[in-house]
């Protein structure tokens, strides 16, 4: 006993949650959506509900994709991305629906927009000003010599 | 030599504004929902089960009665749904209609949970793998939709309906009713 007194709030933080009362335990209970951790039978369409699931952000953990959460309705999010793949639709068809939900905030890739445009031509513009100098700079010295 | 400093300075100045850009925008408070691109749109197509035996299911028809209607998402396992319940009570109590979609729940879950907190809910309808959320564009729970009588929605009321919350939706559920 003496040997575990350090360990002990490590043990009540691993089994307080168990401790809990039934009805906060609930949410567990319900079962995942059929096609939550169950992959499609064709190859081809797992693989690319996968790279669809890779750029989709989970609703309740904001900074990842749904591929990479366990929380319950990021596994509700993977079903209704291989469903609706395995019924034939394209992934970019699949990214429109949940965006016509959403908006772009559920998308992980890169779209340019009527907000998002400085970010594509801010790095163009740059780089031609630098290379602008760059030009000047050199045929300046060509001169001088 | 002159030019050259002047050009040093605008160097300055602009890197100073973008520092400001950054400090003005750090200090703004983080805005988390996530909010529906549904909102102004009819609702989506659904016909749920009711979530328990007390009530009727769900479905899209019931909203297009020309009575504009609440249209509550929670879950028993939700701690928040607790503490708004109070609120939707009150909401009933006022004259609103209030339905209910249950998320990824049980029946004797759901049944206790009323029974607990109340039942202000004239209809519920059971989501277990959260499709009709999705098609709505709600985040999570609790969520409350202002519904107009024809079925389109007109406002989304993200997280705990508080009690200042009470009269802003039932303004809204006006407004919805009134057709602007």
């Amino acid at each position: 006993m003496k040997l575990l007194r350090p360990y002990f709030f490590l043990l009540v933080l691993v089994f307080a949650p168990l401790a809990t009362p039934a009805m906060l335990s609930a949410q567990t209970a319900v079962p995942p959506a059929p096609y939550a951790y169950t992959q499609l039978d064709d190859p081809r369409q797992e693989a690319a509900a996968r790279e669809l699931m890779a750029t989709l952000r989970c609703l309740q953990c904001q900074s990842q994709s749904i591929a990479d959460s366990d929380a319950p309705v990021a596994g509700d999010m993977r079903h209704q991305v291989r469903v609706r793949i395995a019924a034939g639709e394209s992934p970019d068809e699949v990214r429109d629906y949940l965006v016509s939900r959403y908006g772009d905030y559920i998308s992980y890739e890169p779209q340019v927009s009527a907000t998002t445009w400085p970010l594509f031509a801010v790095p163009v513009l740059l780089i031609l000003l630098a290379g602008l100098v760059m030009w000047r700079r050199i045929g300046r010295r060509g001169e001088a010599e | 030599m002159r030019r050259l400093r002047i050009s040093l300075w605008i160097i300055v100045a602009l890197a100073a504004s973008l520092f400001a850009l950054f400090a003005y925008q750090l200090s703004q408070p983080k805005d988390d929902f996530v909010r529906s691109a549904m909102v102004g749109q009819p609702l989506p197509q659904f016909d749920l089960e009711p979530a328990f035996e007390g009530r009727p299911g769900l479905a899209t028809s019931d909203f297009t009665n020309g009575e504009p209607q609440l249209l509550n998402l929670f879950g028993s396992w939700c701690i928040p749904c607790r503490i708004e319940a109070p609120q939707l009570e009150a909401l009933e109590r006022a004259g609103a209609t209030v339905n209910a979609i249950a998320l990824r729940d049980h029946s004797e879950d759901v049944a206790r949970f009323l029974e607990v907190y109340g039942n202000p809910f004239a209809r519920i309808g059971s989501d277990d793998i959260s499709e009709t959320q999705f098609a709505l564009g709600a985040s999570g729970v609790p969520e409350t939709f202002v519904i107009d009588g024809s079925g389109r929605i007109t406002y989304q009321h993200i997280g705990i309906v508080t009690e200042q919350d009470v009269p802003l939706l039932l303004d809204e559920l006006r407004r919805a009713g009134s057709g602007s």
